[in-house]
């Protein structure tokens, strides 16, 4: 299989070509928080609508390259109806699959104190996205909206108290 | 600059030259290397990394020192090297004026702070263009910001060249103008002698951003009327780590120095120093010198196949890059940049259909193809073009018509991927 097919599967090019969950939302009642990869320029906003512990409403904007889009369109389907301890986890999930295949990249040792292996199954479609850790300069893209979102969760924590 | 393609000019034999570069027989993902960023940095041909190596086998020990044959041996191929650069570019006083720095954007940090500090104040202005690069934009905003100077901006036309129609208004009260000889994004070789002489008519000094002409062009300082010219080794066949400013030795003396420690001064005491003269004076601490020696035998390779030749290859290949990219691809993608060959080196900003300059990259980087992708350091000429990154092909004089057919199929894959 060539690197490329393993990093552009299909459902990653059908979320770039066709993002879920595109657009806004009226701020308030819902969130809005920005993220950017001063890197390469991408910028992903990600409104949050939050009721009663439940993400009942989520869009995307920004722009941005097809890896970032399509994590951001990915994760808008992912999390939208879930509760928010839910989401908090699937954010951790989504990181540590990311993650632990740097480590892999980096020292080629186990990951032996990090967090346990990541069930591929609980990710769903996100697991389409696990291809791009073989491309670790791509990792911030596809984390990008993820933080975002994390951000996004904190700072309506800090507003509820 | 331009005048040079007229005229006739021995030929780069490029299989000959690519077999000097150790790095391009490497093959990348099975594919043969295509290296298209030498806009970056540029490749090592095998004399300059055996010189280096050379250096360090026999003859290592520190500069300006030293009273053993070693020292004596590293001190004079320092000059040497020094003077080498010194005739590459046409200097009148190789020994005094060239000075090594870090990098070109060292360079120009260099006249910031001594030159500009000395000189500018509030009221003060410098002029700049729309296709600089940080390296030639950010030491003055950080002027403008210290000592409230006025930046002033050259802009662009929508043919990607100067826009000189307002040249005369916009010098009035400009102190210095910092200019590239060549954008980094859209590869347009600027009027620089023409501005430079509107500049001193102003009263004004000139400093050319030389980064991406040097190793492309025959350089001649007199010719182009600079006060500073500034350049980096590491895109011209050298290593990272040795760059150059030069300017005129009586600017250069009353300039007051940069970094203070050893080797810039004749004498220190409890209430004081005394800097040391031309060019040490602006070198503290131990230079680069194994990375000047890279440098002086980089020179040496490109003298040998000489300037005009290089240039005229490049100007002919760029041209075939122009016309085969322009076949192929039609609307669907956009170069920024002069169309014509005759006034642009070999940079070709790219814009492919809606593919993102970062997935363009990495289909290329698949097929062997380096490009760059990403806003080149030249954010406000990004934001001119209304665009928040392209991905840039860059051609040198190891490139052949090979790698822009490699290219042209690399691109029409990722096509074919995101279409």
């Amino acid at each position: 299989m060539t690197g490329l097919e393993d990093l552009y599967r299909e459902i990653i090019l059908d979320h770039y070509r066709s993002p879920r969950n595109r657009g806004e939302l009226p701020t308030p009642p819902a969130h809005r928080t920005e993220g950017f990869n001063p890197l390469c320029g991408d910028e992903v906003v990600v409104y949050l609508q939050v009721d009663d512990g439940v993400v009942s409403d989520i869009r995307i904007g920004g722009q941005g390259c097809s890896i970032s889009q399509s994590s951001a369109s990915l994760m808008s389907d992912a999390v939208k109806g879930r509760k928010v301890t839910e989401v908090r986890t699937l954010i951790d999930t989504f990181k540590r699959m990311m993650s632990i295949h740097e480590a892999r990249l980096g020292d080629g040792e186990s990951e032996g104190d990090g967090p346990g292996p990541v069930d591929v199954d609980e990710l769903g479609e996100l697991a389409a996205l696990q291809g791009v850790v073989k491309f670790p300069v791509r990792i911030k893209c596809a984390t990008l909206s993820w933080n975002t979102l994390a951000q996004g969760l904190d700072e309506l924590e800090v507003a509820r108290g | 600059m331009a005048d040079v393609i007229r005229r006739p000019a021995p030929r780069v034999d490029v299989d000959k030259v690519k077999a000097d570069f150790p790095v391009l027989n490497r093959p990348v993902h099975g594919k043969r290397l295509v290296y298209l960023d030498s806009a970056a940095s540029s490749q090592h041909p095998l004399t300059v990394l055996e010189a280096m190596d050379e250096y360090y086998e026999t003859t290592h020990a520190n500069v300006h020192r030293g009273v053993y044959a070693l020292a004596e041996e590293a001190d004079r191929r320092y000059e040497q090297a020094r003077m080498a650069v010194g005739r590459f570019i046409g200097a009148p006083h190789p020994a005094e004026e060239v000075v090594f720095t870090k990098n070109a954007t060292e360079a120009v940090n260099l006249v910031a702070q001594t030159w500009g500090r000395r000189n500018l104040g509030p009221g003060d202005a410098v002029l700049v263009t729309d296709m600089e690069h940080h390296a030639n934009l950010v030491p003055w905003l950080m002027l403008a910001e210290e000592r409230g100077i006025e930046l002033r901006w050259l802009g662009i036309t929508d043919e990607y060249r100067l826009d000189l129609s307002d040249l005369e208004r916009q010098l009035q009260g400009v102190k210095l103008v910092a200019c590239t000889l060549m954008s980094n994004v859209l590869g347009t070789v600027t009027p620089f002698a023409a501005i430079a002489e509107a500049a001193h008519q102003a009263g004004a000094l000139v400093l050319a951003d030389g980064a991406q002409a040097v190793p492309h062009f025959p350089t001649d300082v007199g010719a182009l009327g600079c006060d500073f010219l500034v350049f980096s080794g590491h895109k011209m066949l050298g290593p990272t780590g040795i760059g150059v400013l030069w300017s005129r030795r009586e600017l250069l003396q009353e300039m007051p120095p940069f970094l203070g420690g050893g080797g810039m001064i004749r004498d220190v005491r409890r209430d004081g120093f005394t800097p040391n003269v031309l060019p040490w004076k602006f070198e503290a601490g131990t230079p680069p010198i194994a990375e000047a020696i890279g440098l002086g035998a980089a020179i040496e390779y490109l003298s040998a196949l000489g300037m005009d030749a290089i240039r005229s290859h490049e100007a002919g290949l760029t041209s075939y890059a122009l016309e085969t990219l322009a076949d192929r691809f039609g609307s669907d993608l956009t170069i920024f940049g002069p169309h014509t060959a005759e006034d642009r080196g070999g940079v070709l900003s790219l814009k492919y259909r809606d593919v993102h300059p970062h997935d363009l990259a990495q289909v290329l980087d698949q097929a062997g193809v380096c490009v760059r992708a990403g806003h080149h350091c030249a954010k406000p000429l990004m934001r001119r073009l209304g665009v928040n990154a392209t991905a840039r092909a860059s051609l040198y004089l190891y490139n052949d018509e090979a790698d822009v057919d490699a290219l042209a199929e690399a691109l029409a894959q990722a096509g074919s991927l995101f279409g």
